[in-house]
């Protein structure tokens, strides 16, 4: 059993309902107990779809369990069946479904509908919720797309015929995918390549047969399309596309493969963009530039997300804004190796976890001025008293906005800029703390004027005096190392265990209010950092010069 | 004025046929219960002993109003639990150790069952009386079941209410009478409540959930139990059981129900009809006059009533007699004869009643029916908004202070304002 506050992924079955709510003609027959749609709301509510989801339940009871489940099973295929006239059908299990054993996919057989019926394994106590949706696009794709053998050969494109190729990855409830497929699909007509087909999100059963037509396929979202573009390669030959074109640079990167891969001269493209500060043009670089941005460099910032986001957003930072990577995780397993890979490019430990608590426990310990993370991060932030940007799902409904927002491509950069600039202070307020102290108004501990909020000193109950809590992390953190020595090994980069705590030096109280004056968003690292410095010398108590020799020590 | 609502067994609902129905069923499960009860008992935790989907629901159901650390949690049972390669119980006992570790203020943990956890029949109740063993002065620990296979939407509560009433104090066979009232209450109804009966010179009245574990009521012969809520069940039945007995009332919503409510009390506590009257004159008709701003909107309008909550009989009959709307289809997850027998008697005779749901077919008589507002949870309101017509969703009902005079307004406003915004928004009534 695992102790849960926030899970990052719903079970399997969410993502195959999203793979079948993205999708024109598709209906899901689920195996589950009565109350399991709710997962409707996620739809109806948080993407305010106006449809409900082709989702039929069996809903069974307790007293269903007495009886023959699996007769309610066949009853809701064969009635969802009559009653939606569906393309093709899948069925498949929840959780409780699972552990009852009834057989979705041999009972929808003996149904003998006269339609594709999929039949889904996903594997509710192992695996969660992109997963699922990855697995249930890749079986709908093998059960649709014709074998090599039956295929009628591919013929080679037709003088004046541009390129072809599909879109593979956005879903229903996918983290702005609704844009990020209108960005990239102009983006690929200026590149000269057409799409075929856009797939799961707006594909009918008749799109996934005709896949294989295209010359090649952009994977979007390589946790939701991975499994199915790789299959194609395998089985039809389609090379597809690895870069995920979040940030300028993965753009740019992603419009030079493109072209490649469509056989196609990008350099005219690429020239153009570097050129074009103008309308619809990509105004990020520039702001980037712009020396009102230069307070961003070496902001401290804590990147966390599903593997493609995270990667990706990490570049951006780093790259694209001038700021410091100081963590980097996702929840994503099956993607940790790209992340320890991108975590090794900024020097960081990198966090594989899907774990809230652990995460939590890695952004108190780095003390970082930013996050970039998910729905779960911004309870954290809030917690902890830091900024905070939404980069990835899990989101709520404030992050499917009705404007256009794509993080995908050039507009999508733009959107990152403004995004993650916004919960920073801005400059001359941040110039102006560090000047002058104890205004009613603009507090040292205040949250950013420009946010809109009074002054309340928000920070000064988590910041609490390092004597109170040993550890010389805020109190929340504390707590959990508390628990996790407990409960398993510590994880990396954790202060001492319980049976060989840290002798911590005394703030001298004088030292104790200089702190005070170094302004909320670096007080934090600075604290640590003396806290060190004394240590490592052995220090008894630290005075006004040690937090200085501290400073000089650290400054880079 | 005499406040005395006759009700009489022949006339209204009483009698009527109800259509029964099953297949699929579009409503929350018991767990969602935990959404209000952690916020009313206020050192309670609740740790949901379930699957990844149980504690998807909870935070989706929870939605953006927790941005802290709630009093809610899942102890996700994972392949090795299932393989029996981890012993469950020690697992829920390291689990329990761990939380308690972290959150020290708890001094109530309830285990909530689930499907998983049901199906596979690991017992809880043990694991609650072991565990409060090793824990006790500290931390009480108790089960009950929110799974859905067991309980929809507020029969979480009933369950967990149920859970509670063997742990209160006995009451005395000579103490004098209290009357005991069930059902968890906005903070903002149970005091105005306690102001009414304590001005009618009602004797000792205490509220079941208490906002602190500590408090629990005690229950015996003497309890006179008032239902504020009708989803009370077992917990009546467990009360029941300890000796209290029940007082026969419609259910506290609109000025009717409420006056009718607390007359119930008055009378079996022998309180003066004139000081009764006295008493709640004021707030009845600041009631009348709140709701009467409402009924130009209302009356006249077609509803119909999903079910949910079990709440719709007494909103219905709210609706029907106070704001002059029109019943089609009131449709109920499960209809508790003898505890919404008043509220029965109450409806317009010829209303059509619904217990269960087959949803499909339900959405097809609403669509035929083609009502003004229809009554529905979060997975049916949208879509149905996009066919053109307008809904109510009804968790809110659940999430607001709706019972009592000074709500009478309010309850009204939360079905109006969906028809007033329809009509500043200059939409189109469904054809």
């Amino acid at each position: 059993m695992q102790l849960t506050l926030w899970t990052y992924e719903g079970p399997p079955h969410v993502g195959a309902m999203r793979i079948a709510t993205a999708m024109t003609d598709v209906h899901y027959v689920l195996h589950a107990p009565q109350g399991d749609t709710y997962a409707d709301l996620l739809f109806t509510m948080i993407q305010r779809s106006d449809r409900r989801p082709p989702v039929t339940y069996t809903t069974f009871q307790a007293r269903d369990l007495g009886g023959d489940t699996a007769e309610l099973f066949k009853t809701a295929a064969h009635q969802a069946y009559q009653r939606f006239a569906p393309a093709a059908m899948l069925v498949g299990s929840s959780c409780t479904a699972e552990l009852i054993q009834d057989d979705p996919g041999g009972l929808a057989q003996a149904l003998n509908l006269p339609l594709p019926v999929v039949p889904l394994e996903l594997p509710s106590y192992q695996r969660k919720e992109n997963w699922g949706a990855a697995e249930t696009f890749y079986q709908l794709v093998r059960h649709l797309c014709p074998a090599p053998a039956q295929r009628a050969e591919r013929r080679a494109r037709p003088a004046g015929q541009r390129p072809r190729c599909n879109l593979l990855g956005p879903t229903a409830l996918g983290f702005r995918h609704r844009d990020d497929v209108t960005e990239i699909s102009r983006l690929l007509a200026r590149i000269g390549v057409d799409v075929a087909v856009t797939a799961p999100q707006g594909a009918s059963v008749a799109d996934l047969r005709r896949l294989h037509e295209a010359d090649f396929n952009v994977v979007l979202y390589p946790e939701i399309a991975g499994t199915a573009a790789a299959w194609l390669q395998r089985t039809h030959g389609q090379p597809h596309t690895r870069v995920v074109p979040i940030g300028m640079g993965a753009t740019r990167d992603f419009i030079a493969e493109v072209a490649t891969l469509a056989g196609v001269d990008a350099a005219p493209l690429l020239a153009q963009i570097d050129a074009d500060r103008g309308e619809g043009g990509t105004r990020a670089p520039w702001y980037a530039r712009s020396v009102d941005s230069t307070y961003l460099t070496g902001k401290r910032v804590f990147v966390f997300g599903d593997a493609s986001h995270a990667v990706a957003a990490a570049r951006v930072a780093a790259h694209e804004l001038g700021f410091t990577v100081v963590g980097l995780g996702t929840y994503s397993r099956e993607f940790a190796r790209e992340v320890r890979d991108a975590a090794k490019r900024y020097g960081v430990e990198p966090l594989v976890s899907d774990d809230y608590l652990e995460v939590e426990a890695a952004i108190a310990e780095a003390q970082p001025e930013l996050v970039l993370g998910t729905q779960m991060e911004r309870h954290i932030a809030k917690r902890l008293g830091i900024p905070c940007a939404v980069i990835s799902a899990p989101v709520h409904v404030q992050d499917f906005p009705a404007r256009y927002s794509p993080q995908m491509g050039i507009e999508g950069a733009n959107v990152l800029f403004d995004t993650w600039v916004h919960p920073l202070m801005m400059g001359l307020e941040e110039h102006l703390l560090g000047m002058f102290k104890g205004d009613a108004e603009f507090h040292e501990d205040a949250a950013p004027s420009h946010l809109g909020r009074a002054g309340t000193p928000a920070l000064a109950a988590v910041q609490a005096p390092a004597a109170v809590a040993p550890m010389a992390v805020p109190e929340p953190a504390a707590l959990l190392s508390t628990v996790t020595a407990s409960a398993a090994p510590v994880g990396p980069g954790a202060p001492g265990t319980a049976a060989n705590p840290p002798q911590v030096s005394s703030w001298a109280s004088e030292a104790e209010l200089e702190l005070k004056k170094i302004p909320f968003f670096v007080r934090g690292k600075a604290r640590r950092n003396t806290e060190r410095f004394a240590l490592e010398r052995g220090l008894a108590t630290i005075t006004v010069e040690t937090l200085y020799d501290a400073k000089a020590h650290f400054s880079r | 004025m005499s406040a005395v609502i006759a009700i009489q067994p022949d006339t209204g609902c009483s009698d009527a046929p109800v259509l029964r129905e099953r297949g699929q069923r579009e409503v929350f499960c018991g767990l969602t219960g935990i959404v209000w009860l952690h916020r009313k008992i206020q050192d309670a935790f609740f740790l949901v002993v379930g699957s990844r989907t149980c504690a998807h629901l909870l935070q989706s159901a929870a939605g953006v109003m927790i941005f802290a650390e709630p009093r809610f949690a899942t102890a996700i049972i994972d392949e090795r639990d299932l393989a029996g390669l981890a012993d469950a119980q020690d697992e829920l006992d390291r689990v329990v150790q761990q939380l308690l570790a972290r959150r020290p203020e708890i001094k109530l943990l309830f285990l909530v069952g689930s499907c998983p956890s049901e199906v596979i029949k690991l017992d809880l109740s043990r694991a609650a009386q072991r565990l409060s063993a090793r824990h006790l002065p500290r931390v009480r620990v108790l089960s009950y079941s929110g799974s859905g296979i067991e309980t929809t939407f507020t029969q979480g509560e009933d369950a967990c209410l149920a859970a509670l009433v063997p742990e209160m104090p006995v009451a005395a066979a000579d103490a004098p009478p209290t009357l005991l009232v069930a059902g968890v209450l906005a903070d903002v109804v149970e005091d105005q409540f306690r102001r009414l009966f304590t001005a009618m010179g009602l004797g000792t009245v205490q509220f079941f959930p208490p906002r602190r574990a500590g408090a629990l009521p005690a229950v015996g012969p003497n309890t006179r139990l008032l239902l504020a809520q009708p989803f009370l069940a077992d917990t009546a039945r467990a009360l029941e059981a300890r000796g209290a007995q029940r007082l026969v009332a419609p259910f506290p919503l609109g000025a009717e129900g409420t006056q009718a409510w607390l007359q119930a009390a008055a009378s079996a506590f022998g309180i003066d009809p004139a000081l009764f009257d006295r008493v709640i004159a004021p707030a009845r008709a600041r009631a009348l006059q709140a709701t009467a701003a409402h009924r130009p909107r209302l009356a006249g309008q077609r509803i119909f009533f999903f079910p949910d909550s079990q709440l719709e009989l007494p909103l219905a009959r709210f609706l029907s007699r106070e704001m002059g709307m029109q019943l089609t289809e009131v449709g109920t997850p499960y209809l508790h004869r003898a505890h919404l027998a008043a509220e029965l008697a109450l409806l317009p005779a010829g209303t059509m009643l619904s217990e269960g749901q087959d949803v499909d077919r339900q959405l097809e008589r609403c669509r035929a029916l083609a009502p003004d507002l229809v009554v529905c949870g979060l997975g049916l309101a949208n879509p149905l908004e996009a066919e053109g017509l307008t809904t109510k969703w009804s968790i809110e009902l659940v999430f607001s202070p709706i019972q009592g005079f000074d709500q009478a307004g309010d309850l009204a406003e939360l079905f109006a304002r969906p028809l007033l915004r329809r009509h500043k928004l200059a939409l189109p009534a469904a054809a």
